[in-house]
C-alpha cells in the first residue's frame, strides 16, 4: 500500500509550491499581477494541504525512510529582471505540473480504492492547480518575447 | 441659484442647474427636444456666421452639438435637437468646456536641448523623433517601441496609428488611457457575448420598467443621460431605479433601492443577485436553454451566496438585496448600466460579466427596454477599442485566430508575421513596467496625461524621468506629462480637425473642422502620417503604410477593415453622417440606416471562427485555448461564466483604517486640461477635496472645510474636507486634480488622488483598481487665511455644516 507515499508527496508538494509562490511574490514585488496572484495561489496550496488531513489519518503518513529524491525542490531564491521573472515562472510551472500529475495519480488510486471522498478532494484540488498552470502559461507566453529579445 | 458670471443673457445655467428643466415623458414616445445654447460674451445667435455639426467630446455620452463660428473662432455651442443621443441638451462640460481650448495652447513643437524644452520647427522635431525611432528599431527591434494614447482622439487617428503600429513597426505595445476607463466594458462584453459591442442603446431608457446602476453615478458622469432618466421619472409610469454605490448620490436618492456596498465586494453582490434570480424562479428557462451555455457551472458558483452571507460581505441589508433582486426578477424590461464602481475594482470583469449573466438568465437582451449598457468613460473609447489602438486587432478580430490575422495581412498587404499576434497585446501598466525596466526605449504618449491619471504617481514620475526612455508627447497643452518629454508636439483639438467618433451606444458622429488650429498645431492624424513617411514604412508592394493621409481616406480604409465584423461601418460614409441624427453601427447594405440594438436574433458572436476572444478564467485571467473553446460548443450561444468573490488585495488595518474611493465629478473631465481652463467649470470646482462620512470625520476631529492630510502607504495629498454622505469607513477623492495648474487655489499642495492609489489591476481587463486601497486621515494646521471651494450645488451630495 503506497498511497500513503503519494499523500505525503502531495502534502510536501503543496508546501513546496506554496513557499515557492511566496518566494516569487516577494522577489518580484514590482510585478503587481505576479504578487497578487502568487499570493493567492500560495493560500490555495495551503488549503489543499489542509484538505488532505483526513486522508493522512486514514491511510497513514509518508513512510519513514522514503527517499527525499521523490520531491521536487522549491525555489531557493528569485532571479531579477525580465529574463529572471520568466525563469522563475517557468520553475513554478514545473512545480505546479509535478503537483498536478500527483493529484491525478492519487485520484486514480482513490478510484481504485472506491474512496469517493478522496477522489472528490483531489479532483477539486487538481482543478485549482490546473488553473494556476494556465495562468503561468498565459503570463510566460506574453512575457517571453520581451524577455528573450529586448531585455538587458 | 447663481448664474455663471460669464454666460450670455439667453444661456442656460448648467452650473447650478446641472440637468436643466424637466421635459417629462411616458414610456413609449420619443424623448422631447430641449435645446441648450451657450454663446460666449456678447455674441448673439444672429452674429454667428456658421454652425458646424459635431458631437461633444467631454464624456462618453457623445451629445450632438453644433459649433458656432465667428471670425474664424469658436464662439459657442448649441445642442442638436434632432440628435438621437441628446435631443438638444448639453451638460455643464458640453456647454462650457470647449472654452478651455481657447487658451494656454501649445503652438509650436518643442525639443529637449541641454535639459530644457526649446521651440523647434516641425521638420526639426519630427526628424529628431524619426531618427531616434529608426536607430532603436535597427538596434533592438519593434518591441522597443510603445504607444500610449487616449479616449479622445478620432476613429481615423486610432486606425492610422493601429496600422502604423501593427503593419509598419510590428509592436504589441499599444494601449490607450481607455485601459483606465473602459477596458472592463470591452472585456466583459467579449467574455459573455464573444465580441465587444454594446448590446443595448439609449432609447431602451425610453421604454424600460427599471434601471439598475452598477457603480455608475450617471448623474455626474453623463449628465444628459441622467436628464433623460429624470424626464422619465417626472412622467407617467416612471421606471424604478436601483443604485449600487458606496456613496449617496443624486442617483441613489432617486432610487427605490440603494445598495451602498463596501468597496471591493461587487462580485459577492452580483453572485447574490444571480442566486436570487435562480432560486426564486425568475430564470427564463427557454431562453437559457436555447441561447446560453454554462448555466450549471454558474449555478454551482453562486450557490453559497445567500442574502445573509452577501449582506455580511457587502455590508448592506439582506432585505435590500432581496428587494433589488425582486425588481430585477419581476419587471419585463430592465436596463442595466455599469461603470467605474465596477470597472475600477479588483474583480472588475467578473462582476461586470455577472451583470451580463443576469440579463441572459432573464432573456433581457435584444428587445426595446431590455438591455445592458456596459458604459464607456470617454467619448471615443469605443473607437480606440474597435480600431485597435488599444493593442487589440482592428475590427474585433481575435489575435489567436490565424484567419483573422490573415484578413488583416491581406488588407494591409503585409506578411502576417509582421502583425504581432503571439499573445494578448501589452496593457498600459505592463508597458510602463517595460519602460521602467529599460526594454522599451521609445514611448509615444498622445492626448493623455499619465503623470496624473495613472496609479501610484510617485512611481510613474520616476519611470517617466528615466534617461533610458525617449518620450514623445503629443498634446494641446503643457501638462504634468510634457514636463518629462524629449519632444513635445502641439496637437489640434476638437473643432480644429475632421473625424468621426462613436459613443457608448454605438452612435457615430462626424465632426468636421470648424476653425484652424492655433499656431502650428496639427491633428494627430497628420503627425502620425508624417512620422510614418519619415520612417519609410512600406507594404509588400512598395506602397506606403498607411496608404492614406486624409481623414476621409482613413475612414474609407476603416470601412473595409470593419466589413463583416460586429462593428461593421461598411455602409457608412461621411456624406451619410453629415447632418445625420447620429448613426449606430453595424451599418451595412442590409441595415443601411444603422442598427439600434444588437442581438435581436439572440445569436451571439461566440462561434470559434468568429469570436474576438476564446475567453479567460475570470479569477486569474488565464487564457482559454482554442481547443477548450471548441469543446464547449458555444456556436452562437452566450457564455455564462462566473467566479467566487475574493477580498481586495489591500484592506484597511490599524494604521490605514479607511477605504479609498476615487472618481469623477460633474464639472470636470479627466485631468482638467480643458475643463480646468473653462472659467465656469474651474470656478465651480477649483480644487480637490476629500469626502468623509460625518461619523468618521468626528472620530478624527475633522470639520467641514478643514485642511486634511489623506495618506496611504504610497503617498499623501492635502485637501479640504467635505463631511457628507459617503459610506462610513470609506473616503472619496475626485481624481481630476494635478499639481501643474494651481492658479485658482494659490497653494502648492499635492492633491492628485493617484498619489494614494496602488499599482494593481483586474486580471482579465487589466484595468487598474483605482477604487481600492487603505488610507488614514488627519487634520492639518491651517495657515491659509482664505480658501476657495467647490460650488455648493455639486451633484455629489449635500454638504453638512
Amino acid at each position: 500500500m503506497h498511497l500513503a507515499t503519494y499523500i505525503g508527496l502531495l502534502e510536501t508538494g503543496c508546501d513546496t509550491l506554496a513557499a515557492s509562490y511566496r518566494q516569487v511574490a516577494a522577489g518580484h514585488a514590482s510585478e503587481a499581477d505576479v504578487v497578487t496572484l502568487c499570493t493567492t495561489f500560495a493560500a490555495q496550496c495551503d488549503d489543499h494541504k489542509e484538505s488532505l488531513g483526513p486522508f493522512r489519518r486514514q491511510y497513514g503518513s509518508h513512510p519513514a525512510g522514503e527517499p527525499e529524491r521523490l520531491h521536487a525542490d522549491g525555489l531557493a531564491t528569485t532571479r531579477t529582471g525580465g529574463l529572471g521573472l520568466l525563469r522563475d515562472l517557468h520553475d513554478l510551472y514545473l512545480l505546479a505540473a509535478y503537483l498536478d500529475m500527483a493529484w491525478t495519480l492519487a485520484g486514480q488510486a482513490a478510484k481504485g480504492d472506491r474512496n469517493a471522498d478522496l477522489d472528490t478532494t483531489v479532483t477539486a484540488n487538481a482543478a485549482v492547480t490546473e488553473a494556476q498552470i494556465k495562468w503561468l502559461s498565459t503570463r510566460m507566453k506574453a512575457a517571453a518575447p520581451q524577455a528573450l529579445l529586448v531585455a538587458d | 441659484m447663481r448664474r455663471p458670471p460669464h454666460s450670455g443673457a439667453d444661456s442656460p445655467d448648467r452650473i447650478s442647474d446641472v440637468w436643466g428643466p424637466r421635459t417629462p415623458y411616458a414610456a413609449g414616445p420619443d424623448w422631447p427636444e430641449r435645446v441648450d445654447l451657450f454663446l460666449r460674451d456678447e455674441v448673439t445667435a444672429s452674429d454667428v456666421e456658421r454652425w458646424v455639426p459635431s458631437a461633444c467630446l467631454l464624456c462618453s455620452n457623445g451629445c450632438g452639438v453644433d459649433i458656432a463660428v465667428k471670425d474664424g473662432r469658436i464662439v459657442g455651442v448649441r445642442g442638436r435637437a434632432t440628435d438621437r443621443v441628446n435631443r438638444g441638451r448639453l451638460g455643464p462640460k458640453g456647454l462650457y468646456g470647449w472654452q478651455g481650448q481657447l487658451r494656454d495652447r501649445l503652438t509650436t513643437p518643442l525639443v529637449r536641448r541641454n535639459g530644457s524644452l526649446q521651440p523647434a520647427s516641425w521638420d526639426e522635431a519630427m526628424q529628431v523623433v524619426a531618427d531616434r525611432s529608426r536607430a532603436l528599431l535597427d538596434d533592438k527591434g519593434p518591441l522597443s517601441h510603445a504607444f500610449y494614447t487616449s479616449g479622445q482622439l478620432m476613429l481615423e487617428e486610432y486606425y492610422t496609428l493601429a496600422v502604423i503600429g501593427k503593419a509598419g513597426i510590428g509592436t504589441p505595445h499599444m494601449d490607450g488611457n481607455t485601459r483606465l476607463c473602459t477596458a472592463t466594458a470591452a472585456a466583459a462584453l467579449k467574455e459573455s457575448f464573444g465580441a465587444d459591442g454594446q448590446p443595448g442603446c439609449y432609447t431602451d431608457l425610453d421604454t424600460c420598467d427599471a434601471v439598475f446602476h452598477y457603480g455608475h453615478n450617471v448623474a455626474d458622469t453623463q449628465t444628459v443621460l441622467w436628464a433623460r432618466m429624470l424626464d422619465r421619472l417626472a412622467g407617467p409610469n416612471p421606471p424604478e431605479h436601483v443604485s449600487v454605490d458606496p456613496r449617496a448620490t443624486e442617483v441613489s436618492r432617486a432610487s427605490t433601492v440603494h445598495l451602498p456596498v463596501r468597496p471591493g465586494t461587487n462580485q459577492a453582490l452580483v453572485n447574490g443577485l444571480l442566486r436570487e434570480v435562480m432560486v426564486r424562479g425568475w430564470v427564463d428557462q427557454k431562453y437559457v436553454e436555447r441561447h446560453t451555455v454554462g448555466f450549471d457551472r454558474l449555478e454551482e458558483t453562486v450557490r453559497d451566496y445567500t442574502p445573509a452571507r452577501v449582506a455580511e460581505i457587502c455590508d448592506v441589508a439582506a432585505r435590500d438585496l432581496e428587494a433589488a433582486a425582486e425588481i430585477f426578477g419581476t419587471r419585463d424590461r430592465v436596463v442595466s448600466t455599469v461603470l467605474q464602481g465596477f470597472y475600477q475594482s479588483h474583480q472588475a470583469t467578473a462582476a461586470s460579466v455577472g451583470v451580463n449573466n443576469l440579463h441572459l438568465l432573464r432573456g433581457m437582451l435584444g428587445r426595446p427596454g431590455a438591455g445592458v449598457l456596459q458604459m464607456n468613460g470617454q467619448p471615443t473609447a469605443q473607437n480606440n477599442r474597435e480600431c485597435g489602438a488599444d493593442g487589440d486587432l482592428p475590427g474585433f478580430r481575435n489575435w489567436n485566430n490565424e484567419q483573422h490575422v490573415q484578413q488583416l495581412a491581406d488588407l494591409w498587404d503585409v506578411d502576417p508575421l509582421v502583425i504581432p499576434h503571439w499573445a494578448e497585446p501589452t496593457h498600459a501598466m505592463q508597458i510602463f513596467r517595460y519602460v521602467e525596466q529599460g526594454s522599451i526605449g521609445f514611448l509615444w504618449v498622445a492626448g493623455t496625461n499619465p503623470a496624473v491619471s495613472l496609479p501610484d504617481l510617485d512611481h510613474v514620475r520616476r519611470i517617466l524621468a528615466q534617461d533610458s526612455v525617449f518620450l514623445v508627447v503629443s498634446d494641446a497643452y503643457e501638462t504634468e506629462t510634457t514636463q518629462f518629454a524629449d519632444v513635445v508636439l502641439p496637437a489640434a483639438l476638437w473643432g480644429e480637425k475632421t473625424g468621426t467618433y462613436t459613443n457608448a451606444d454605438r452612435t457615430v458622429h462626424l465632426s468636421e473642422q470648424a476653425v484652424r488650429p492655433p499656431g502650428q498645431a496639427r491633428s494627430d492624424l497628420d503627425i502620425w502620417v508624417d512620422y510614418a513617411r519619415r520612417m519609410g514604412f512600406e507594404d509588400r508592394s512598395g506602397r506606403p503604410v498607411p496608404r492614406w493621409d486624409t481623414p476621409e481616406d482613413a475612414f474609407e480604409a476603416w470601412r473595409e477593415c470593419s466589413r463583416g465584423r460586429p462593428c461593421d461601418y461598411s455602409a457608412m460614409t461621411y456624406d451619410k453622417l453629415r447632418d445625420s441624427a447620429g448613426i449606430q453601427w453595424p451599418c451595412t447594405d442590409q441595415a443601411p440606416d444603422g442598427t439600434e440594438r444588437l442581438y435581436t436574433d439572440h445569436s451571439f458572436p461566440t462561434r470559434d471562427d468568429d469570436c474576438e476572444t476564446y475567453g479567460h478564467d475570470l479569477a486569474t485571467g488565464a487564457a482559454v485555448t482554442a481547443v477548450e473553446h471548441r469543446a464547449w460548443r458555444y456556436d452562437g450561444r452566450a457564455r455564462l461564466t462566473g467566479t467566487a468573490w475574493t477580498p481586495p488585495p489591500e484592506n484597511p488595518d490599524g494604521t490605514y483604517p479607511l477605504q479609498l474611493n476615487t472618481g469623477r465629478i460633474v464639472y470636470h473631465f479627466h485631468t482638467r486640461t480643458k475643463t480646468g481652463r473653462a472659467r465656469e467649470l474651474a470656478d465651480a470646482a477649483p480644487d480637490a477635496w476629500v469626502e468623509l462620512a460625518p461619523q468618521d470625520a468626528a472620530e478624527h476631529d475633522i470639520n467641514d472645510g478643514d485642511l486634511v492630510r489623506v495618506e496611504s502607504v504610497r503617498g499623501h495629498i492635502d485637501v479640504r474636507a467635505r463631511c457628507t454622505g459617503t459610506k462610513p469607513g470609506t473616503v472619496f477623492v475626485p481624481f481630476h486634480y494635478g499639481d501643474i495648474d494651481q492658479e485658482n487655489t494659490g497653494h502648492g499642495r499635492r492633491r492628485a488622488a493617484n498619489e494614494l492609489t496602488s499599482t494593481t489591476w483586474d486580471p482579465v481587463s487589466k484595468q487598474p483598481t483605482f477604487k481600492s486601497g487603505a488610507v488614514r486621515v488627519r487634520a492639518l494646521p491651517d495657515d491659509e487665511p482664505e480658501h476657495t471651494d467647490s460650488a455648493d450645488t455639486s451633484a455629489t451630495g449635500p454638504r453638512q455644516g
